[in-house]
């Protein structure tokens, strides 16, 4: 496959006990790259983009991150878990900490960095995400676009050299959504590795370099947003795009 | 519904009928929300009013206030006289027998048994001291601004000096074995020492219990269901009894130290499931952040999740604390001297026997301003804990 893939995904399969939830899964993306994953509910899509940080661990098939293969290895793991950011749903903020410290914690513990430099980049990110005046507030106390942009700004302050986004703005209220939208189009701007599952399609049209489209475990097709919204090539494809452009 | 009704003839609804009040509620409600309405403005003003309305609204309201108030009228004042107004509180029994109320002067006299058991009469003040600085140091522990780390060294220190008081042996301070220590002591060394070691333990065996490694989860839930299914005066039973008999000939482990293990044991047990609750409450996607940021299992679980679970257990854990507290108690039966124990010693005076319950009500006071202290504690612990958390 390609040379220059920086996350491989080889033939992966994955079962909830009997229910097959990925089937084959085969996908490559350069570094740079922007991929935008949609598909029906159920279709595997979140269990895909889990199992690049193993949050899920395959049954069968390869995923290689960086030139590391994910396996039982912890320590091979916890490398990729270092590469990877990931953007849940529902924020996942810690509660009981600050906004800062929620953007702190993993860089101090897991990277050993010295406090006072990353509250420093820290506060930076929170900039960027255009939260800075919040720093000291604890998550409950933020809207959810401002809880989510955290949660961006987290991730971002293990600087990771991929961005998994798992649906980032299902949770949220329909007037929060561009705010964190265009976070993510200013991050793509700057050349992040980004896999992102939403059903935000104009976002997808306008940041992403391919579509993925899954339905039952599976990869139906994928390419280009030009391609992919103006000749899709599958039925299911163009029923899925019917019903979610129709409104 | 396909047919089609005449206006006049449209079916009546089948639904419950809202009570009339209900629209009324509706009404009231100011249209333009700007300031709550004043809830009962009017109660500090009329007193009878609020009575009227809260008290006698209703037939049953009022038989149960009027049932209430003569229930009131039968137990106050006969436990007032008997408590305060007729009591006896200093002098002689002989004072005691003619008095109508309680008969106080029998804690005058007894009290420094009931407080130290059967420690030396004139080296008492040793165990009040160590007393004074553990309570001392237990009250400085629950201020927020003394925790810092000089606060482990304090109480390092501390623990050395009730040490020397209690045992002594050294500074020109005479011998005192362990088995003649007794009352309160023994009952706050016991709950505290047996609750300090507890909770930890208690945190590992929590974790133990959801451990993925099926050797350590058997151990854990094992360990707990024993414990737990079993009285704790069997427990004090196998620890001074039966465990002597495993050890080796010439090994003896001090029957105080043997009874704090048995507590500590049991109580780790009971505190270890409330940890569990704690430990299941915390949502999946806490764990997947966690795991997401490339903490490790420790990292994760003493920075994440136990942060946010102990504050959801507080109370069950402080319930587990006010109950391994009163337990000391039933140290009574492997020969040791709580404070319970000394009181009933206490009463065996043939010359204070009759007042055994002033004795009694004593003691009780004594546990209850300990229990309800932790309550009170616990209270603030909680505001403290979720002053910013709250959604």
């Amino acid at each position: 496959m390609t040379e220059n893939a920086i996350i491989e995904l080889r033939k992966v399969g994955k079962w909830y006990n009997s229910y097959h939830a990925l089937r084959d899964v085969s996908i490559s993306i350069k570094k740079g790259e922007k991929v935008v994953v949609c598909g029906p509910s159920g279709s595997g899509k979140s269990t895909m983009i889990r199992c690049i940080n193993r949050l899920e661990a395959h049954q069968t098939g390869h995923i290689i991150v960086d030139g590391i293969e994910l396996t039982d290895d912890v320590k091979a793991v916890e490398k990729i878990r270092r590469k990877v950011g990931m953007v849940f749903q529902n924020f996942n903020l810690f509660p009981h900490l600050t906004v800062l410290q929620n953007l702190t914690l993993a860089p101090i513990w897991v990277r050993g960095m010295a406090k006072s430099e990353i509250e420093e980049i820290a506060m930076m990110y929170l900039k960027r995400v255009r939260i800075p005046d919040q720093a000291h507030k604890f998550p409950g106390q933020l809207s959810g676009g401002q809880q989510q942009r955290v949660a961006i700004a987290r991730a971002l302050c293990m600087r990771p050299e991929i961005m998994l986004f798992d649906e980032p703005t299902s949770a949220l209220d329909p007037e929060m959504v561009k705010e964190v939208l265009d976070v993510m189009t200013e991050l793509a701007g700057e050349g992040m590795t980004m896999v992102c599952v939403t059903h935000e399609m104009g976002f997808a049209r306008q940041v992403a370099d391919s579509i993925v489209f899954m339905a039952e475990g599976s990869i139906i097709e994928s390419g280009s947003p030009a391609e992919f919204f103006e000749n899709p090539k599958s039925e299911r494809t163009r029923q899925f795009l019917g019903q979610i452009l129709e409104h | 519904m396909s047919k089609q009704f005449p206006a006049d003839q449209a079916p009546i609804p089948t639904g419950p009928v809202p009570p009339a009040h209900w629209a009324a509620s509706y009404e009231e409600e100011p249209t333009q929300a700007s300031t709550p309405p004043q809830a009962n403005g009017m109660t500090a003003l009329k007193p009878f009013g609020w009575a009227k309305d809260n008290l006698f609204n209703t037939p049953l309201n009022t038989v149960l206030t009027l049932a209430c108030l003569a229930l009131l009228w039968l137990v106050v004042p006969p436990a007032a006289n008997w408590l305060l107004l007729k009591a006896s509180w200093s002098g002689s029994s002989e004072a005691c027998r003619e008095a109508a109320g309680a008969c106080w002067s029998v804690i005058v006299v007894k009290h420094r048994l009931i407080f130290f058991g059967t420690y030396p009469y004139d080296e008492q003040w040793r165990p009040f001291l160590a007393c004074a600085l553990f309570v001392a140091m237990l009250g400085a522990s629950g201020v927020r601004a003394f925790w810092r780390p000089w606060l482990a060294v304090a109480w390092a220190l501390t623990l050395v000096g009730m040490g020397v008081l209690m045992w002594g042996g050294v500074a020109g301070l005479s011998y005192v074995p362990n088995d003649r220590w007794g009352g309160l002591p023994i009952t706050l060394m016991l709950s505290v020492f047996s609750i300090a070691i507890a909770f930890p333990l208690s945190i590992l065996l929590a974790l133990g219990r959801q451990s993925s490694l099926p050797a350590i989860r058997t151990f854990c839930v094992g360990f707990i269901e024993t414990m737990r299914g079993v009285p704790l005066v069997s427990v004090l039973f196998m620890a001074s009894v039966m465990f002597p008999l495993f050890l080796p000939e010439g090994v003896t482990v001090d029957k105080l130290l043997r009874a704090l293990a048995g507590m500590t044991l049991f109580t780790a047990a009971y505190l270890a499931e409330a940890v569990r609750g704690g430990l299941q409450a915390i949502p999946k996607g806490q764990y997947e952040a966690a795991d997401a940021l490339g903490l490790s299992y420790w990292q994760k679980t003493v920075l994440i999740v136990l942060p946010q679970a102990l504050r959801i257990v507080i109370p069950p854990i402080v319930n587990q604390f006010i109950s391994a507290f009163k337990d000391t108690s039933l140290v009574t039966i492997v020969g040791l001297y709580d404070l319970l124990t000394a009181a009933t010693v206490a009463t065996t005076d043939p010359e204070w026997r009759p007042y055994f319950a002033e004795v009694y009500v004593f003691a009780g006071l004594m546990f209850w301003i300990f229990c309800f202290s932790m309550s009170r504690y616990s209270q603030w612990l909680e505001r403290l804990a979720n002053r910013y958390t709250r959604r």
